[in-house]
């Protein structure tokens, strides 16, 4: 399968700026277009392993990143993201234009995607198992998973855990990893040879960048794994290393809480949830040293089933 | 005309074995645009030729599966917390369109998404009803003291109320057009025509079947929006074609939209629902609504206007005129509501007097 690293860089504008870039990143295909320079240097950076179709090919999401029109060209120019006609969030400034196709092709996926349970949370894996780290913005989840997935265990998701109600496994979409204000300079302390797009300062979650899915969780997009255990991580300054059980029925809600589609899913969802807390060990974890952490996963002791 | 793919499905699933890859993207992308890709999933499902549909094109169905599912399921909740809360004044609870689909288990209703469960009542019970209603948790959602006038003045229906705790919204109707619109079908010949649906215990109602169809058609040809067209009209299809295999119905609702004084309307639905969606429609019946139809240029000017606004509202299916023809219709819509200088007051009160709200979802 071609992949996005076969095209060269004036091939890869051609096609953002022309008929689409058909770009796979787990089970779904996204067709992007856009003109603006940060996006392909984005997709350049970021995407190079995943899978590319042919502009004639099928697309489950059809976005663009588009500047505005009139004085705005000129005058602190904006980028507006479209959805097949649609635009379902206010402009932002042009510089944020690579975040804003992460954070819309995120939502394209949770407002659409109902064959699964969708929940608001990181997924690694490692030995067949994984841990769904399920969290609000602000907890430190996606620092740990960026720590995680250089430390041996697989991406499947920093955003998404999609849950599958036929068998309760969990499906991969790896995708760049978003990292926030002080965990860009973290990551690049923790990760020597961290790919990390261009930082941008000012968007509404302060200072974002993207790190680059390694390239094995890339090409093993297609391989599910079994959820194992539910850890809600929390960063704390100065906090020791620690590890506390959460009664199912807690955690039961708590996931459910981070979920994007329960109401939608009904009855599946529910079930769906339930099999998984019954099999999964839930914790609260709290953290501020990244290496004890990356321990503490390490010895995690596979759950009695 | 070279209809848009999605309407070729819509018309003839059996399409489905014949489409390219692109067509498939195409055909998701409109369907998408207008919210039916679960009555399209339906359709093809009734035809059993979901397997025939490629991998990707069928994972996105699969998407829509849940979403129809929980659907119906809360359609089913929802009417009947409010058949229990107007058990003591609306006994059998009449259902309008989706709702009334949904309950008696019409094709009309399979796969089809709505937001608002719409009901008939008698104008002599509106007090009692929205009181009771009040009572179990409804409340009314226009609160701007012109638009609390505008219902309940000239519409023919209550403000629209919603449920505090669970925001289903509900449509108390009392009539199937304004009071200030030309035309006013009389409720009580609609009442006394209504149907209970079986299973229910006699505790719910639908119209009969020729007055579902012509309240549907009232609904798409005498409103200025067509956001929802296509929806509607691909439930005038449903309908014709489910009803129309049941005798009689035929014969009867030429006669019926005469008496109701809607011949014209079901003119328009017969013509776009034929034309668009190649519903059958036996030629004695295109016959008798001939004499409805408008003056020749006129129908030139609709087939225009209706064969560019129900098209998905997708970039797709637009040409030039697409935006000037919904324009036009949105114009005509309010026309057809109320006489001229009124709708002049009014469109001058909505424009520069009445707060600027929110944006309220459909």
């Amino acid at each position: 399968m071609l992949t996005v690293a076969s095209l060269t860089r004036a091939q890869l504008a051609a096609r953002l700026g022309g008929a689409g870039l058909l770009v796979q990143t787990g089970a779904f295909v996204s067709r992007i277009q856009s003109p603006i320079h940060s996006v392909a240097d984005g997709i350049a950076l970021l995407y190079g392993d995943y899978p590319l179709h042919g502009a004639d090919g099928f697309a489950d999401f059809h976005v663009g990143l588009r500047p505005s029109g009139g004085m705005r060209r000129w005058y602190r120019p904006q980028v507006s993201f479209d959805l097949d006609g649609q635009q379902p969030f206010e402009p932002l400034p042009q510089a944020h234009a690579f975040p804003m196709l992460e954070w819309g092709l995120n939502w394209c996926i949770s407002t659409r995607a109902h064959a699964w349970l969708m929940i608001h949370a990181a997924v690694v894996e490692r030995d067949g198992l994984a841990a769904i780290l399920p969290a609000p913005p602000g907890s430190g989840k996606s620092t740990l998973c960026a720590a995680l997935v250089h430390r041996g265990w697989r991406l499947l998701s920093d955003e998404l855990a999609l849950l599958r109600p036929e068998d309760g496994l969990l499906v991969p979409v790896p995708r760049p990893v978003s990292l926030k204000n002080r965990s860009i300079e973290v990551i690049r302390g923790f990760v020597a040879d961290a790919v990390l797009s261009q930082p941008v300062s000012n968007t509404t979650k302060g200072t974002v960048a993207h790190l680059k899915a390694p390239a094995d969780s890339v090409a093993r997009a297609h391989e599910t794994a079994r959820p194992a255990w539910i850890v809600f991580p929390k960063y704390e300054a100065g906090a020791a290393t620690s590890l506390t059980p959460i009664p199912r029925a807690r955690a039961f809600f708590r996931v459910a809480d981070n979920a994007f589609n329960y109401s939608h899913m009904g009855a599946r969802g529910f079930n769906a949830l339930a099999g998984t807390i019954e099999r999964c060990a839930s914790y609260d974890f709290r953290y501020s040293d990244l290496d004890e952490a990356m321990a503490l996963f390490a010895a995690l002791e596979r759950p009695r089933t | 005309m070279k209809l848009p793919v999605l309407l070729r499905l819509l018309r003839d699933p059996g399409l489905v074995p014949k489409l390219s890859l692109p067509e498939w993207d195409l055909a998701l992308r409109q369907a998408t645009s207008v919210n039916l890709t679960p009555s399209l999933l339906a359709l093809i499902e009734a035809r059993g030729l979901l397997e025939q549909v490629p991998a990707q094109p069928r994972a996105q169905f699969e998407w829509v599966r849940a979403l129809a599912t929980r659907h119906r399921q809360a359609v089913r909740f929802e009417v009947d917390c409010i058949r229990a809360a107007l058990a003591p004044v609306a006994a059998p609870l009449l259902l309008l369109k989706g709702a009334a689909y949904a309950m008696a288990g019409l094709r009309a209703g399979e796969g089809r998404l709505f937001g608002d469960i719409d009901i008939l009542v008698p104008k002599a019970r509106l007090v009692e009803i929205e009181s009771a209603l009040m009572l179990h948790g409804w409340i009314t959602t226009k609160l701007d003291a012109y638009d609390q006038r505008y219902y309940r003045e000239w519409m023919h229906e209550l403000p629209p109320m919603q449920h505090m705790r669970r925001r289903s919204s509900i449509d108390v109707h009392h009539a199937i057009l304004p009071e200030t619109a030309p035309v006013r079908p009389d409720p009580d010949k609609l009442r006394a025509g209504a149907r209970p649906v079986s299973g229910s215990g006699g505790l719910l109602a639908t119209l009969s079947p020729c007055d579902m169809v012509l309240h549907s058609a009232v609904h798409l040809f005498f409103d200025g929006e067509f956001d929802k067209g296509l929806r509607d009209l691909l439930d005038l299809h449903r309908l014709l074609e489910e009803f129309g295999a049941e005798p009689g119905f035929w014969d009867a609702l030429p006669a019926r939209a005469r008496e109701l004084e809607l011949s014209r309307p079901l003119f328009y639905a017969l013509r776009y629902s034929r034309r668009l969606l190649g519903t059958t429609i036996p030629q004695a019946v295109l016959d008798a609504v001939a004499a409805a139809a408008p003056h020749p240029l006129v129908r030139a000017l609709m087939d225009a206007l209706f064969e560019r606004a129900l098209l998905p509202m997708h970039a797709s299916c637009d040409d030039a005129l697409t935006g000037p023809a919904r324009f036009v219709l949105y114009v005509r819509g309010n026309w057809l509501r109320m006489p001229p200088l009124m709708l002049a007051r009014h469109l001058f009160h909505k424009a520069f007097i009445s707060k600027k709200d929110a944006p309220q979802a459909a």
